[in-house]
């Protein structure tokens, strides 16, 4: 194994490059600057290329030399190569159509005018996709109307999948998480409120913030980083193979078939996880205060029945649904705008998972103004 | 004729068992490729053909048999063994599989990126040359494979696939889904390569006039090994009911065919 070397000189006005040694792509990074510098220098000037010291050859030795002759055509016909083998001069004429470097990157643009172009598409896109998501609610919403119409074609086994999936499956871990959050509650609650010899009112902390805020919060942040993105990981695969097009082609509404199953099975099993968010949040507000305080579990469901109003309960539960739907229209709508590449489906899935939290907070907030003004 | 029998043998399958579970795919199959060879594979649907050539590759372990490449046995090589063997092989997966986050130009640099340490220009050059020669238009270099055809992905597939200058490529299905002025050119495109870069290639495939155009030898597959091998010719003349099914029915026949008139315009050309 010999490196590529090379060696030139000029007779007469004809210039000589002697090659010798292996000429492998593995070589030339060595050698390559040298002979980029050489060719600028020497263009339209006529050169032969002796090849007779080669030993190996490869593609990328074969288009150095060709590169070399062809110089963008600034040289005339009388440059070539000599002294080839049989099997080398094979290699070259093989080599030979295809030295034109192709366009083998995007042209690079002026950094500060790609940040303006990104920060004006953002926007605009920010405005379209809303509308899009509107459009996408407006057809799930007139596919359910048809559907309900003829509720045979409601897909029972489908929406009973989805149910298990997104919802009883995630039901260990949004209890403990609630329990948790409760019992953290309750802790830190108790320790401010001891500074004012009101221990006793950690009951009402924990009970009206738990039923109220955290059980619905805590399952719906849950079932969007689930259930969201899963969504949008299971129909964006689809639609990356065709799968969705495939349904279309075979005459079935894919909003019927893939997102009414899942908003359905999310909005029947939401609820559901609020209240056990909501039932575990206080037994875990309660197990603080009968084991790090001296409020007996007794005296604990006597307080919280005389003075948490029942419509707490109520409001906690009622945003259940709302949020189902939101998250999982969400999923679905980007999982239907993957396209083409693998990495669309990771950016679509991330982008599923903040913009239903952000939604699912912004809608919590608007609840929250609408009860306080009806004093529910 | 027997002149390429004492050519070096570039890969030896050994006894090899392949299995999913309790589905046995091969059993006790032995198989060799010379050096310079186009060898076609060929077998029903099912026939664990593309399994065939995963087993050679390293992505699908057998669970008994020897796999050797270069003579070099390559289970139980050391990984840094297994490197060395796999940077002179190149692969064509059936739909091309480019990494869809890199533009047709980047998929085909990467090997070379990885396995040679080359200024940027030059890789992108020798990117460029490969995917002048694997038969896509100047512009296809910039294009991400989402904005590709089915057709224009094989290509870049193979571009990637020649990248390092292979010894050995292995092509899954290369002419499936083009049509056939495309098929046609692929079959040109991979002889000439062979001719020109001494390659040698195993190819899946289904297509007869592929086998026709481009093989030098032919195995087929079934019963779970290689039934028969050898030129074309002679594996037609075995009397296995597959064999005879595959080759004698209307399509085999049409190949043949169009093979013979072929070859007699190429004869009055001359």
């Amino acid at each position: 194994m010999e490196p590529a070397a090379y060696s030139t000189d000029l007779k007469g006005g004809l210039l000589r490059l002697v090659a010798t040694g292996d000429w492998l792509a593995r070589h030339l990074g060595a050698i390559d600057a040298d002979l980029r510098a050489f060719e600028d220098d020497s263009v339209g000037r006529d050169i032969v290329i002796d090849i007779s010291g080669v030993k190996r050859l490869d593609t990328a030795g074969a288009m150095v030399f060709e590169r070399i002759i062809a110089a963008c055509g600034q040289r005339t016909g009388r440059s070539s190569i000599v002294g080839a083998s049989e099997a080398h001069r094979q290699l070259l004429e093989n080599v030979r159509p295809h030295v034109n470097p192709c366009e083998v990157e995007p042209a690079a643009r002026n950094a500060f005018m790609m940040m303006v172009n990104r920060f004006g598409r953002a926007l605009i896109e920010g405005y379209y996709v809303s509308i899009e998501i509107l459009n996408f609610i407006g057809q799930t919403l007139t596919t359910l109307m048809r559907v309900l119409r003829h509720p045979k074609r409601l897909r029972m086994t489908s929406i009973i999948h989805h149910m298990e999936e997104a919802g009883i499956d995630a039901m260990p871990i949004v209890g403990l998480m609630s329990f948790l959050i409760g019992a953290v509650v309750a802790f830190m609650g108790a320790k401010i409120l001891r500074l004012f010899n009101a221990e006793v009112f950690t009951v009402e902390l924990v009970g009206i913030s738990v039923l109220r805020e955290f059980g619905v919060l805590l399952s719906a942040i849950l079932v969007a980083g689930r259930s969201g993105s899963a969504f949008t990981a299971a129909i964006g695969t689809m639609k990356i193979r065709e799968e969705i097009d495939a349904l279309r082609a075979l005459g079935l509404d894919p909003i019927e078939v893939l997102v009414l199953p899942r908003a359905i099975a999310l909005i029947i099993f939401m609820p559901i996880l609020a209240f056990m968010a909501a039932v575990l949040g206080v037994i875990g507000g309660g197990v603080v205060a009968a084991t790090a305080m001296d409020i007996s579990p007794a005296f604990f469901v006597g307080r919280l029945q005389e003075t948490i109003a029942l419509s707490n309960f109520w409001v906690g539960l009622i945003k259940a649904p709302f949020f189902a739907f939101v998250i999982a229209i969400i999923g679905c709508y980007q999982g239907m705008e993957v396209a083409g590449s693998s990495e669309s489906l990771g950016q679509r899935t991330t982008l599923s998972v903040v913009q239903s939290l952000f939604v699912v907070i912004i809608l919590d907030a608007f609840f929250a103004m609408f009860f306080l003004e009806i004093d529910f | 004729m027997t002149e390429p029998a004492k050519k070096e043998l570039v890969i030896e399958v050994n006894g090899l068992r392949t299995q999913f579970g309790d589905v046995v795919i091969h059993d006790s199959l032995d198989l060799s490729i010379r050096r310079n060879e186009i060898l076609g594979v060929v077998g029903g649907s099912g026939s664990g053909k593309s399994v065939l050539m995963r087993a050679i590759i390293g992505l699908k372990t057998p669970s008994a048999g020897t796999v050797k490449i270069f003579g070099e046995n390559y289970y139980e090589s050391s990984r840094a063994e297994q490197i060395e063997i796999e940077k002179r092989w190149g692969v064509m997966f059936q739909g091309g599989a480019l990494f869809s986050s890199l533009t047709v130009a980047q998929n085909v640099m990467a090997p070379i990126r990885e396995h040679l340490k080359l200024p940027h220009e030059l890789a992108a050059d020798i990117a460029a040359m490969k995917i002048s020669m694997s038969g896509l238009p100047p512009d296809a270099g910039a294009k991400f494979p989402s904005q590709l055809s089915g057709g224009m992905n094989k290509r870049a597939g193979l571009a990637r696939a020649i990248a390092l200058d292979p010894e050995i490529v292995f092509l899954d299905e290369p002419t499936a889904g083009l049509d056939p002025i495309g098929a046609e050119n692929f079959d040109e495109l991979i002889v000439n390569l062979k001719n020109s870069l001494g390659l040698t290639v195993f190819m899946v495939t289904h297509d007869l006039d592929t086998l026709h155009a481009t093989c030098d030898r032919v195995a087929v597959l079934a019963e779970k090994r290689v039934i028969a091998i050898g030129a074309l010719d002679e594996v037609r003349r075995s009397d296995h009911p597959w064999i005879q099914a595959y080759f004698s029915g209307p399509r085999g026949r049409a190949a043949l065919e169009a093979k013979k008139t072929g070859a007699r315009f190429a004869a009055e050309k001359d």
